[in-house]
């Protein structure tokens, strides 16, 4: 079949959004990067498998791109004691961390990427050992190692200045290594280092019972647990042809949207602490705390974590709930409202904002800044609204996007999905729609293809799932999970540039990009 | 300025404990920032130090700064040096990569310390367990003293360990 304009024998998952496979080989799969690039098309997602005991029989590199159709995913054999493959940074610049990652993991190389070093490991396994291919783990020893020492590039000239930051950090934030090149205040250069929370997440998926590990999925990035498990059980659901209940759809919008709004808020009000007011920090987390108080009665955890499993969703609601949660909407937005208004008319913290850390639409769209961030420089893509799956396709939700591509513009987008959200939930309260809230599901009595893809309030979640059902194995015998901020965190080194130091934190605020879910 | 007095004064304080008893953790704030009171009598400066979680734990860490529990009006601060620090709030598994960073914050911290272990993952190694690039619990890598489980623990739970800890010190000095 005919796909972003190449004829390529596809398979589509049986997922209820348009998902298609097809195997590749070396020669097309620079020419298929560029053709989607050129369409203006994105790379979603980049990583390796082993297969050497599948039907591939060796080490297989795989791509995700979003394209008009849907979303391709691309399976590239290595074959016979071959490790390298083609570099797609220079029609993807997402593409180099991912492809790094994939090269610490698995001990695939693209040929002649400019930036080889690990990403990932930062020493805690051998150079020559890779833990996601077979039996590597069995040879790798247990003592812990050395931390391994990472070559900065460094920024050479008059007055400049390095100042490493973490990866411990002065807040309650994740870890992560920052090193600024400076002259005075202002950045001349950002380099980041991530990892540090690599916990072999991949991994374990594979050795968890294949009903039990959405409860990992769920757990990858804690402020995106739904959208996870929601990515994960649709994997799940798609390679074993399950499909979910109206209701059971209805009911995950529900928990996917009240995550949308519990992120925002804790967010706007961390913004407005940033810009030093207080005030908005008080009033933002009082409301968020208020909204995680009736989800911890309403679907029994305040973060709505294993909330969504395998063929539907662990709870239901009744009528009074259903009110419960309606009324609670009129008055988060009634508050919402008059805070925007407030932050609008802030003098002192629309300087703040406004300028402040701008990606301009032109290099958004080189780089490939997705999701939130995404739509606050120009970016007009929301999974809800170009691949409208249920129960999106009745809600015809609207998309929020702006030019300006600074800390003012995210800030917008967030209180504009806010509004939009609050709309949603009250549409999905109204008509839940029937259905048992979890269908039996199935697993396959032989190899196949999962893949989930979900847009969370950071942007898209991906996950491919490889199964093997063969002679009663039963077992996940890969598992990627992709999380939007691997496409953001690079833009973010370039958000920076020219800004002064004390408003990194602000700046890095506004984006709320996940380590957790990158590191894995 | 007008718009923002006026929020502040319609919203008034919701830090008090109200006094009907069904909204309970409110209650329940209330009575351990008392008691936090009189075991301390001081500030506690605190340092929270993510070592591998899935975030979850700082999102209800976080929750603490809100005007339900407002720790910070009790004289629980949390700290950007563990050399200013009293207590270490860890989370998450403990990955290899952070391994070492965990040391050397806990060196750093000064002597007498006190460290919390937060979430289900620091007591246990919780779902991820231990693996190729996971230490396990945050127990396998530094002393722990309290552990609070829950995945996340609720906001009142980790105040609640944080109690204990002190409590615990003040029993026993040294
Ligand atoms: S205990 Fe739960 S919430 Fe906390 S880090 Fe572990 S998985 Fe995340």
């Amino acid at each position: 079949m005919r796909i972003a304009g190449f004829s390529l024998d596809c398979e589509r998952l049986p997922a209820p959004l348009p998902i298609w496979r097809a195997t590749v080989r070396a020669e097309t799969w620079r020419v298929l990067a560029r053709g989607v690039s050129e369409q203006g098309g994105r790379l979603l997602a980049l990583w390796a498998s082993d297969c050497t005991r599948g039907a591939a029989g060796s080490l297989v590199v795989s791509s995700a791109y979003v394209v008009r159709e849907g979303l391709l995913w691309l399976d590239l054999p290595l074959g016979e004691r071959r490790s390298s493959y083609p570099d797609l940074a220079p029609i993807f610049p997402c593409a180099a961390r991912m492809q790094r990652a994939a090269a610490d993991l698995l001990g695939v190389t693209a040929d002649g990427a400019a930036d080889q070093r690990p990403w990932l490991n930062h020493g805690a396994w051998p150079a020559g050992c890779f833990p996601l291919r077979h039996g590597a783990l069995e040879k790798n020893s247990e003592v812990a190692r050395e931390v391994s020492d990472y070559a900065f590039v460094r920024v050479e000239g008059d007055g400049v200045h390095e100042i490493p930051v973490g990866p411990v950090h002065a807040g309650i934030i994740e870890p992560g290594h920052f090193r600024f090149s400076v002259v005075g205040e202002k950045v001349l250069r950002l380099e980041q280092r991530l990892g540090y929370k690599h916990k072999g997440i991949e991994q374990r998926f594979t050795e968890l019972p294949p009903l039990e590990a959405y409860r990992l999925a769920g757990r990858v990035s804690g402020d995106s647990t739904v959208a996870y498990a929601w990515a994960w059980c649709m994997a799940l659901e798609s390679l074993a042809g399950c499909r979910v209940s109206e209701r059971a759809a209805s009911l995950r919008a529900l928990l996917l949207e009240r995550e949308r709004v519990a992120n925002h808020l804790g967010d706007l009000g961390a913004l407005g602490n940033d810009a030093a007011f207080a005030f908005g920090l008080a009033q933002f987390s009082r409301l968020r705390e208020d909204w995680l108080r009736l989800a911890r009665e309403a679907f029994g955890h305040r973060l709505m974590m294993d909330c969504i499993v395998p063929g539907g969703v662990a709870m239901d609601i009744d009528q009074a709930t259903s009110d419960r949660l309606a009324r609670q909407c009129d008055l988060i937005e009634r508050e919402v409202q008059a805070l925007r208004q407030v932050y609008d008319e802030h003098a002192g913290l629309q300087d703040r904002f406004m300028t402040t850390g701008r990606v301009p639409p032109e290099l958004a769209a080189r780089l490939g800044l997705t999701g939130l961030a995404g739509r606050a420089s120009g970016r007009a893509a929301d999974l809800r609204c170009d691949q409208p799956w249920p129960p999106y396709d009745r809600l015809a939700v609207k998309m929020s996007t702006q030019g300006n591509g600074d800390v003012a513009a995210r800030v917008a987008v967030r209180f504009d999905e806010i509004e939009e959200s609050l709309r949603l939930l009250r549409l999905l309260l109204l008509q839940l729609g029937e259905g048992e809230t979890r269908s039996a599901l199935r697993l396959p009595a032989k190899a196949a293809f999962g893949a989930g893809w979900v847009e969370g309030w950071r942007g898209e979640v991906f996950v491919a799932l490889l199964w093997d059902g063969e002679g009663g194995a039963n077992a996940i015998r890969r598992c990627h999970v992709h999380d939007p901020s691997w496409q953001n965190w690079p833009v973010l080194e370039h958000a920076v540039i020219g800004n002064i130091v004390p408003d990194f934190p602000l700046i890095n605020k506004s984006f709320n990009l996940s380590y957790a879910g990158h590191d894995l | 300025m007008w718009r923002i007095l006026r929020q502040i004064t319609r919203q008034g304080l919701c830090s008090e404990p109200p006094p009907e008893c069904s909204d309970a953790p409110r209650v329940e704030a209330g009575r351990i920032h008392d008691e936090l009171l009189t075991i301390l009598g001081q500030a506690l400066a605190v340092r929270q130090v993510d070592a591998g979680s899935c975030n979850g734990c700082e999102l209800e860490i976080n929750a603490l700064n809100n005007p339900y529990y407002n720790i910070e009006g009790l004289g629980i601060r949390f700290v950007a040096s563990p050399r200013h620090a009293d207590l270490l709030l860890v989370t998450g598994p403990v990955s290899r990569n952070m391994a070492l960073a965990l040391r050397r914050t806990h060196d750093a911290t000064p002597e007498p310390k006190l460290v919390v272990a937060v979430g289900d993952c620091g007591c246990s190694g919780g779902i991820f367990g231990e693996g190729y690039a996971s230490c396990g619990r945050v127990a396998n890598v530094i002393p722990v003293d309290v552990t609070v489980a829950g995945c996340p623990p609720a906001p009142i739970d980790i105040l609640r360990g944080i109690l204990t800890a002190v409590r615990r010190c003040r029993a026993a000095p040294g």
